[in-house]
């Protein structure tokens, strides 16, 4: 039975605010912000914009693009670390927002960064056992750092739905393995407005650990090496990890820079591996194999390996594509970035 | 302007001290999906829904119907103080947007600068925060139109 990704659709709000920016505020060297995250700008929602409304719109795109009746969705999964209510579901909202109430199951997922990939693999076990004929991850963020932190250069919002069934799949799940630990490198306690990290040496015990070992657990278990992949896809907090764990992997530049996407939009945590993944699956050819391990602090890794059908060229026929979004930008100065996200009053 | 369309506009304005926002909050949600019906007797769209067609009223035949969203701006007019609610957004335009089946509706335009908005301009809708009834309190969500470039 071919299971996989039937449709997927991206939402990035079209606001930035540059390095440069943030730097001069704070007094910093932009310089070497910019060399040390590999990171030249951010995206930043609108004042009207949160997490519900990017979930909303990253999902109605991958129904528009599916041409597919909402109706037919049996499970609608939305991760993310900043759901606009801390008791209120965010998937109610895209459930209803989307067309596919009342005759669905519905949850939020929250999982750090990774909570998206976990509403794939819960709708890939919903419609390989017949319980569902369709089902929707979303990973979607609008996360803030706090003025000054690191965080604050990159933290920004966006994100990614894909739509799981069995019918019309443009890209097959072949494989899906995940390494999950308890890792206290990143977190936020109830009520806080900001996160807590664990600092710059978190990187090895918390991302590189997991997306390393997550990675090679999928290599091993579909007995394939990085050579056997046209794409790869990581989760990218900044510029610098995804890069360095590829390489420690023995992945080459060809195969991951088109997934690369932080230096244009930031870290749009739940969102980020699923825009990567989005702007490969923009530009593949059927046939083509794809790696995909997002990363979640806390902490855990998931990994899939994906085969592109002939069905993918009937998708990439549909707006809006990843590319529309990265077109239309407008940048804003330090002081309407803080109105927008409400660090002023 | 029927009597719904009102008390939108009152919740647009930002005056929930004047409206109870719960009583027509479904209306709200029924928005969403722009949702509202077509008589399959005479061709006429109704948005808001209508479950009677004024038209051929007994005869008629009326189907629920899912508005496509394009549409244009049949007119406007700039907010420039506005309850509390509102006031970080000030101005903002309110605009009458005619929809390609032929219903009107009041909504927000977005993403539009003051100088820029003009009659006749082609807007698709967009997914937006229309508001929160406090910081507790629930937060409103619906359509706003943008231009279409
Ligand atoms: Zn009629």
């Amino acid at each position: 039975m071919e299971v996989g990704i039937c449709s997927y659709g991206v939402y990035i709000p079209k606001y930035r605010i540059e390095v440069e920016e943030i730097a001069e505020v704070w007094d910093e060297d932009a310089e070497s912000i910019k060399n040390g995250l590999k990171i030249k700008q951010k995206s930043v929602p609108d004042t009207d914009e949160d997490t519900a409304t990017i979930a909303v719109e990253a999902a109605r795109n991958a129904v528009k693009r599916g041409k597919m009746s909402a109706s037919e969705i049996g499970a609608v999964y939305v991760g993310s670390e900043s759901h606009p209510y801390a008791v209120k579901p965010t998937a109610t909202i895209v459930a209803e927002a989307i067309g596919a109430t009342p005759d669905l199951t519905a949850a939020d997922y929250e999982f750090a960064c990774k909570a998206g990939t976990a509403g794939i693999q819960t709708n890939l076990a919903l419609v390989k056992s017949d319980m569902i004929d369709y089902g929707m991850a979303v990973g979607a963020d609008v996360s803030q750092g706090a003025p000054g932190d690191a965080l604050e250069y990159s933290a920004g919002a966006g994100g990614g739905a894909y739509l799981i069934g069995k019918k019309d799949v443009v890209a097959k799940i072949e494989e899906t393995v995940s390494y999950t630990t308890d890792t206290p490198d990143f977190w936020r306690r109830e009520g806080k407005d900001y996160p807590e990290h664990g600092g710059r040496f978190t990187g090895e015990p918390g991302y590189f650990k997991h997306v390393i070992a997550a990675t090679k657990n999928l290599l091993n278990k579909t007995e394939t090496d990085p050579s056997y992949y046209d794409y790869a896809v990581f989760h990218q907090p900044n510029g610098k990890f995804p890069t360095r764990a590829a390489k420690k992997l023995g992945f080459k530049k060809e195969q991951f820079k088109d997934a690369l996407l932080v230096s244009e939009i930031g870290n749009t945590y739940s969102g980020s591996t699923l825009i990567g993944l989005a702007s490969v699956l923009d530009k593949s050819d059927p046939g083509d194999d794809i790696l995909v391990t997002s990363y979640g602090s806390g902490a855990g890794s998931d990994s899939f390996k994906l085969k592109v059908t002939e069905n993918i060229k009937d998708i990439q026929k549909e707006e809006p594509k990843l590319e529309s979004f990265l077109k239309e930008e407008k940048h804003l100065s330090y002081g309407s970035y803080a109105r927008h996200k409400g660090k002023v009053k | 302007m029927d009597q719904e369309e009102l008390l939108l506009f009152i919740f647009y304005l930002g005056r929930f001290d004047i409206i109870t926002v719960p009583r027509f909050w479904r209306k709200i949600v029924n928005r969403y999906n722009l949702l509202g019906t077509k008589c399959e007797e005479c061709g006429e769209f109704y948005f808001p829904p209508r479950n009677l067609c004024p038209s051929c009223r007994r005869k008629g035949d009326i189907e629920t119907y899912r508005f496509n969203g394009t549409g244009k701006l049949v007119t406007y007019t700039v907010i420039r103080s506005a309850a509390d609610i509102h006031e970080k957004e000030t101005p903002y335009i309110l605009g009458i947007v005619e929809l390609e089946e032929g219903s009107r509706l009041t909504s927000y335009i977005i993403d539009c600068d003051i100088d820029d908005v003009e009659i006749g301009i082609k807007v698709k809708p967009v997914f937006r925060r229309l508001g929160e009834e406090s910081e507790e309190g629930l937060i409103y969500y619906g359509i706003k139109f943008t231009p279409v470039n």
